[in-house]
């Protein structure tokens, strides 16, 4: 067992204070002691993106975060950015491109493209296929969830 | 007894220094795991390829390794700056474009946003997508200690695959790179199963100086082919001078042959590592030829 360390940071607005083991990872302090499902562990190495989240405004895995390291920042899970403008945006546009099929890369697809477009980088295919090649998807061969972003990055979920 | 074995398997103690003589000492006193992005730190030491440390040090909170800036001939990266930085960074994208061509290319957007340049050289892999243009631009590593700093050239930092001359109560704090001399332009370019998230079959960073006719500052790195990154002397001493036609390309694709000393592993044959690095070398100078 490692030591335990305690930590302060905020997490989707609200303020957090706890303890967490040295050893541990961001994924695991989200989903196993703070319950937040949506980031999904896919590989645990950073190599498949459905553990993406935001720290402090940039993309990151978490899976390869040391969750010690959230320490004094600021962390957005898919929870958070849904409840944003963008991620309903973002979330409209995946159903009406049809983006979802099995869904367990999702939410790492969603949190990666409101990072895209928080930064003005979603402004055409090419950009957007640069912008998720961290994140893969097994079903849907990536056509409808380039579509979607690009949707989202015009404004709209009907294009 | 299982008590002992415990602690000795997990992190007893984590520091979060906020000066670098602090980390400094914290070094000196050993059994420490360095943690920086924790890209690299994280995936090793769940696999078992890295054990940890009883001591947890996390260097992201020191000042003096921070920042990209022109200091006295060169350009001084700090160990903490990540490669998003150095992607986002108009001086390295204008004078260390090789760097930059390398950065565009490392692993996925979520990594480069955490990764750190430190990191990358710290970890050592024959592939390491930064340390290939460094060793190309002939930068240098400092290390600091609580006896003193010290400068290693690239060229002798890599001592094996995942090993490096740093001593454990060293700290890369910096690399510092010579600016290349006017006119210098380059190719960086990797080869594997896909552009993004792959770790390279084999990688090239090629550079040169147009002088009239001919190449001049000939520079020629190369990943992947032997237990470090390696520069191809031989290769370079067969293009400087010379103007890039086809008969000094192949001779000189020829002459990397015997730089190199690929191996076969899961990713390629040393026989396949070979044709790709004759056939993208090619390649690379008759793109460099023409920049």
């Amino acid at each position: 067992m490692s030591v335990n360390c305690d930590i302060a940071f905020t997490l989707n607005g609200v303020p957090r204070r706890l303890a967490v083991p040295a050893d541990m990872s961001t994924l695991e302090l989200l989903r196993d002691q703070l319950g937040l499902t949506g980031t999904k562990y896919g590989c645990g190495e950073g190599e498949c993106g459905a553990c993406t989240v935001l720290v402090d405004g940039a993309s990151v895995n978490a899976c390869l975060m040391f969750a010690v390291d959230c320490d004094g920042r600021e962390l957005v899970t898919v929870e958070g950015v849904v409840a944003g403008a963008t991620g309903q945006r973002l979330r409209d546009a995946f159903v009406a491109s049809g983006a979802v099929q099995c869904g367990f890369c999702t939410p790492g697809f969603m949190v990666q493209a409101s990072h895209l477009l928080g930064q003005g980088r979603a402004g055409g295919e090419a950009e957007i296929r640069r912008g998720i090649e961290g994140n893969l998807c097994r079903c849907t061969g990536y056509r409808k969830i380039i579509d979607a972003i690009a949707t989202a990055a015009q404004g709209g979920d009907h294009g | 007894m299982a008590e002992v074995a415990a602690v000795l398997d997990g992190i007893a103690r984590y520091v979060v220094p906020r000066t670098l003589d602090e980390a400094l000492g914290v070094l000196a006193a050993g059994g420490v795991s360095i943690l920086a992005g924790g890209t690299d730190l994280m995936p090793q030491a769940r696999a078992g390829r890295v054990r940890l440390q009883p001591v947890l040090i996390n260097i992201r909170r020191l000042p003096e390794l921070t920042g990209i800036e022109r200091a006295g001939g060169g350009i001084r990266i700090g160990a903490l700056v990540t490669i998003t930085a150095l992607r986002d960074s108009a001086l390295v994208r204008e004078r260390l474009h090789l760097l930059w061509q390398a950065c565009d290319h490392f692993a996925s957007d979520q990594i480069r946003n955490v990764a750190t340049v430190g990191g990358n050289l710290c970890n050592a892999s024959p592939a390491g997508d930064t340390l290939i243009p460094l060793l190309a631009l002939g930068a240098s590593a400092v290390l600091a200690a609580t006896g003193g700093t010290r400068r290693v050239p690239l060229g002798e930092f890599f001592t094996g695959p995942g090993r490096s001359c740093r001593r454990p109560e060293e700290l890369l704090v910096a690399v510092e790179v010579p600016e290349p001399p006017a006119g210098f332009a380059g190719v960086f370019c990797k080869h594997g199963t896909r552009p993004a998230l792959d770790i390279s079959t084999i990688s090239l960073a090629v550079g040169a100086r147009r002088d009239g006719t001919v190449l001049r500052d000939v520079r020629i790195a190369c990943g992947a082919v032997a237990p470090t990154p390696i520069r191809a002397l031989q290769a370079e001493a067969v293009v400087e001078g010379r103007a890039a036609d086809a008969a000094t390309i192949a001779a000189a694709a020829q002459a990397a042959l015997a730089d190199i000393h690929p191996i076969s592993d899961v990713r390629a044959s040393d026989w396949y590592r070979r044709e790709m690095v004759r056939n993208l070398l090619q390649r690379a100078l008759s793109h460099v030829g023409q920049l």
